[in-house]
């Protein structure tokens, strides 16, 4: 049993491509997914019945089925629909960005709802519209005191990306998967990925529950 | 998108070349997807249950091993954790062992994934109980150990039946991930829900894959629904009287 952990060494420019391929996916996905669940959440907390039914099943409904199947879908659709081949690497991008809002969504809802009867109405009375008062009164407070929330899920996110893996797309897990079948060099490459993942996701964890402990002590 | 020809009988179609029909493939995938995910899902609750009390004993040494446990499987992508399995661990085992499980070992694909998503979820698990058990008052176990309890008697018969109640609702959650969860598994091979589709649409009837996409997707939304259903009824039948309001009842 011998370990060629040079292997790793020799196709790191590789492995790097596809680890910034992970990266752009996890911060293009937080991004939309943030501002879209941001949207689907004020939706679901309209009173308006149409909007707020519309906004619950497009929650419920990427809840309730896996991410590889949602992932399948769009790898499919798009193509379908536009008539381009985009390629599975671009398809992620508007996969992950629409799956992920709705995740954000639940978060930004809870943040919303915790911001007291009170302050909403006291938003109204200083003659603030609906869109007054979300701008600068409900969200800037929901969005701090979920912030801790919404970059757990953006770690589980990060992880989540390496599910693109399943379509043929070069993000880090590809990158190596490619590189293992090549090289024949499974253990290296895998174990490798393994702490690459550990290292990243375990120390942005202990961040953000220091990042947790100081906002709490603020409020 | 204009000349997509539309075909929903294509499920009861059969499939070239063999006496099968589409629809069995995907019984049979729903049938590997609910074994995966029920063995997966009791190896967790043991695990996780194990694992999460040991993070809450006064022992340093069992607390902060059970934390690094946690920590392990938590940060690391399922898909990985998977491949490491069973790509890596027959090579990193002794010789003899390592050639079994290449080898001789029942159906590999389905038991690495059973036991791999299995051990990904009782990190989970793991973190709902000790939550749950650190929602109590410490008053409880107090007045356990008070009762001339011993620690495991305390944990036996005071906290973790308090405890396991509170948590029923994140642990639905936890129960529906796994059946998501599950599809991961097509990774090592495993022919569950989403690798049959995965396999129809892709060589069998590519001119439809929406309407077997469609099925499937509703096959797992049945399947989150009634996984739902059947935890709510638990939590009303274990329900303490006066104590923890069911779900807010």
């Amino acid at each position: 049993m011998d370990f060629d952990f040079a292997a790793v060494r020799n196709s790191a420019d590789y492995l790097w491509q596809g680890f910034q391929y992970s990266l752009s996916l996890t911060a293009f996905a937080t991004c939309f997914g943030i501002l879209f669940g941001t949207l689907l959440a004020m939706a679901r907390l309209s009173s308006i019945k149409s909007l707020n039914w519309a906004a619950s099943a497009y929650v419920n409904l990427f809840r309730s089925i896996p991410l590889l199947l949602v992932i399948f879908w769009f790898y499919i659709l798009v193509p379908l629909m536009t008539g381009v081949q985009v390629g599975a690497e671009k398809s992620a991008y508007l996969t992950f960005a629409i799956f992920e809002a709705a995740y954000f969504c639940e978060i930004m809802r809870a943040g919303i709802q915790s911001i007291s009867k009170g302050q909403v109405a006291a938003g109204y009375a200083m003659g603030f519209t609906y869109g007054q008062n979300m701008r600068y009164v409900i969200l800037p407070q929901a969005f701090r005191n979920v912030v801790p929330l919404l970059l757990t899920q953006t770690i589980i996110l990060f992880q989540d990306t390496s599910l693109v893996y399943v379509v043929g797309a070069t993000d880090l897990l590809g990158a190596a998967s490619k590189v293992a079948n090549r090289d024949n060099t499974p253990i290296e490459m895998y174990v490798s990925v393994a702490i690459i993942y550990l290292v990243i996701s375990f120390t942005l964890s202990r961040l953000v529950k220091q990042l947790h402990a100081k906002i709490a002590v603020i409020r | 998108m204009g000349h997509y020809q539309w075909n929903w009988a294509i499920v009861f179609e059969q499939v070239a070349g063999t006496k099968e029909y589409y629809y069995q493939w995907l019984i049979t995938g729903l049938g590997w997807t609910v074994a995966t995910a029920l063995c997966a899902w009791v190896l967790a609750l043991v695990l996780g249950s194990l694992v999460g009390t040991l993070r809450t004993v006064p022992n340093k040494w069992l607390a902060s091993l059970a934390t690094c446990y946690v920590e392990l499987f938590r940060n690391i992508p399922l898909i990985v954790q998977l491949f490491l399995w069973f790509y890596v661990l027959p090579e990193v085992l002794p010789k003899s062992a390592g050639f079994w499980m290449k080898q001789d070992m029942p159906m590999p694909e389905f038991i690495t994934a059973a036991i791999g998503l299995g051990l990904f979820t009782s990190a989970r698990v793991a973190e709902q109980v000790r939550t749950g058990i650190m929602a109590l008052s410490s008053g409880q176990k107090n007045a356990g150990l008070a009762l001339g309890f011993t620690l495991p008697q305390a944990y036996r018969y005071v906290i973790l039946p308090m405890a396991f109640r509170i948590v029923i609702p994140p642990m639905t959650s936890e129960f529906m991930n796994v059946f998501k969860n599950s599809a991961v598994a097509l990774a090592i091979g495993v022919t569950e829900l989403t690798f049959q589709m995965r396999q129809i649409t892709g060589e069998y009837a590519p001119g439809n894959p929406i309407e077997v996409m469609t099925i499937v997707s509703v096959i797992y939304l049945i399947l989150a629904f009634s996984v739902n259903r059947l935890m709510a009824l638990i939590e009303r039948r274990t329900q303490v009287p006066g104590y923890i309001s069911g779900g807010g009842k």
